[in-house]
């Protein structure tokens, strides 16, 4: 298998595929899901007409090719990761995989202990279902993360019991993008003799994962977020030293009796597409991805009053984190309207707090309202980062025209000292 | 979410941005809402000693677009106004000029504390 330019689909290529719906405003959302990638969508299709078998079914030519198509599909996700084949089971996404990991590995080994830990930044699959974990009586460790939201590996040392069952970090953080130090914490889990389990939904095709020499017991992939569809995803699971889950899914006793349930074919096979031409693009993506980074960021900095979000180097290049002082998110995201980006506001959410990730790092509510993330990916050219400079430039200034905060600033008013009124 | 027209027309310009001076006698000046919640609105009045109607206003807002309607729309609604009749203003008129959805009613409110507190703050100065 080898991938050379001319089957890379270029960014005219993409643009013509969207022509058919409206493609406004410029996609920098690449952390909330990434397009499909044209490649993946054409050896799906089929999958969806002609081939139309349950790989279950072992009586007939039917299911014997969509069995095939399905774990051909698995070895390209193992090869991305380094896995064995056998150590995927597919399930419906990164949600799922982190719901059957943390659920599956408490339930497995709870006469060994209670007693989990998490890191405060992490995903809500996982932070809900140390939740729901709690209610049914385990004990859940939240730790706190660096002003860079990085862990502290000596702090992950001090909450270790002799209880611990379980650890779970994630390797790339969906918000600010840092990249944490797995290897060090899988070594001194497996020291411990605790499973480690990675939320790697945001690491696929950006870092390098070698699970033959990285100490991971269980990790967690999705596929919208390396260029597959939507609705599929999947959890390693370690044979050697074998680690054990409790079904969380009944019936029919699918993906060796770990999660049941009717695979979806051309789902799978789109994800093994995805994750093949990761593995064979991830340079020449991460190589784009770093030089339309430093664009953006070479454009912000001057900025007067912005401050990065996330370790500025131990980190991956597709996410740009950012506050605007004196600037509310949301009403940033509503000025800069030909940008698809996400916002750390408490207004882009039901509730009224502010980012809690932002809010980990130390950061102020007012830096955490202000903040802006935009995700950039495969398809985001030159042109599109300098529009999102002069957009944010140009919108920046106008609302701190309009802020009685960066009029105090600009008066040298320490906002500190002041008595607001909170609602 | 998607915004009501009106809060996009108010946001994208904005009516009587800016500031008057805080110790001119016959400015009131209000501020309500902290940053930490996402929200703060200036609004100040000026007054005409003569007959205490309300001849002009100005604000700012650091707060999201709902915000920032709820604010530039009250500016125009006090002009002309006596103070007792700005004070009397009610957060579900402004919530209901501009369609807020729930989730945005707070905008209402604040911009209608900000009006009452402008008021009173034109009333200390001049309660002796």
């Amino acid at each position: 298998m080898t991938s050379d330019a001319a089957d890379r689909p270029d960014n005219r290529t993409l643009i013509f595929s969207m022509q058919a719906t409206p493609h406004f405003p410029i996609y920098m959302d690449y952390g909330a899901t990434t397009p499909c990638d044209p490649r993946v969508v054409d050896v799906m299709v089929p999958w969806l007409r002609e081939h139309f078998g349950n790989p279950a079914s072992r009586s007939h030519a039917w299911g014997w090719e969509a069995e095939a198509a399905v774990e051909k599909a698995r070895e390209q996700v193992a090869e991305l990761i380094g896995a064995d084949p056998r150590e995927i089971v597919w399930t419906s996404g990164a949600t799922e995989s982190n719901n059957l990991a943390l659920k599956g590995a408490a339930h497995f080994y709870h006469s060994k202990g209670r007693h989990l830990i998490t890191v405060k930044t992490e995903h809500k699959a996982v932070l809900d279902t140390m939740r729901e974990l709690e209610r049914q009586g385990f004990e859940v460790t939240y730790l706190d993360v660096l002003e860079d939201g990085l862990l502290d590996l000596e702090v992950l040392k001090a909450a270790i019991r002799p209880d611990t069952i379980v650890v779970s970090v994630m390797a790339v953080n969906n918000e600010i993008g840092v990249i944490q130090d797995i290897a060090t914490i899988g070594k001194l889990c497996r020291e411990k003799g605790i499973v480690f389990h990675v939320d790697a939904a945001q690491a696929t095709g950006k870092i390098e994962i070698d699970l033959k020499t990285l100490p991971v017991d269980l990790m967690s992939l999705a596929s919208h977020k390396t260029y597959g569809p939507k609705g599929i995803g999947a959890l390693y699971v370690r044979r050697k030293p074998r680690v054990r889950l409790e079904a969380q899914m009944h019936g029919g006793g699918h993906e060796r009796g770990m999660r049941s349930g009717t695979l979806p074919t051309h789902q799978c096979v789109g994800m093994g597409e995805a994750f093949r031409l990761a593995r064979l693009e991830m340079a020449q993506d991460n190589a784009r991805a770093k030089a339309l980074h430093e664009r953006l960021l070479k454009g912000l900095v001057d900025v007067e009053q912005v401050f990065l979000n996330g370790h500025p180097t131990q980190r991956v290049p597709q996410n740009i984190n950012m506050s605007f002082n004196f600037v509310e998110g949301e009403s940033l995201i509503m000025g800069i309207k030909g940008l698809a980006v996400s916002s750390g506001s408490a207004c882009t959410s039901a509730s009224l707090e502010p980012s809690y990730v932002l809010r980990a790092l130390g950061r102020s509510d007012e830096l955490a309202h202000s903040s802006l993330r935009m995700t950039i990916g495969r398809w985001t050219t030159e042109q599109e980062i300098d529009y999102a400079i002069e957009t944010i430039r140009a919108n920046v200034a106008k609302l701190r025209d309009l802020s009685p905060l960066w009029e105090m600033y600009q008066d040298g008013v320490d906002l500190s000292t002041i008595q607001w009124t909170a609602h | 979410m998607a915004y009501s027209e009106k809060v996009v027309e108010h946001y994208e310009n904005p009516r009587n941005v800016g500031s008057f001076d805080k110790g001119d006698e016959s400015v009131g000046t209000g501020m309500v809402g902290a940053p930490a919640c996402g929200d703060v609105m200036k609004l100040q009045i000026k007054v005409n000693p003569a007959t205490g109607v309300i001849e002009d206003a100005r604000f700012k807002t650091y707060g999201c677009g709902s915000a920032i309607a709820s604010s530039s729309l009250v500016t125009e609604w006090v002009k002309g106004k006596t103070l007792d009749e700005a004070a009397a203003l009610k957060n579900s008129q402004i919530a209901e000029e501009l369609a807020l959805p729930p989730v945005k009613i707070h905008c209402s409110i604040l911009a209608e504390d900000a009006i009452k507190a402008a008021v009173d703050d034109y009333k200390k100065k001049h309660a002796h």
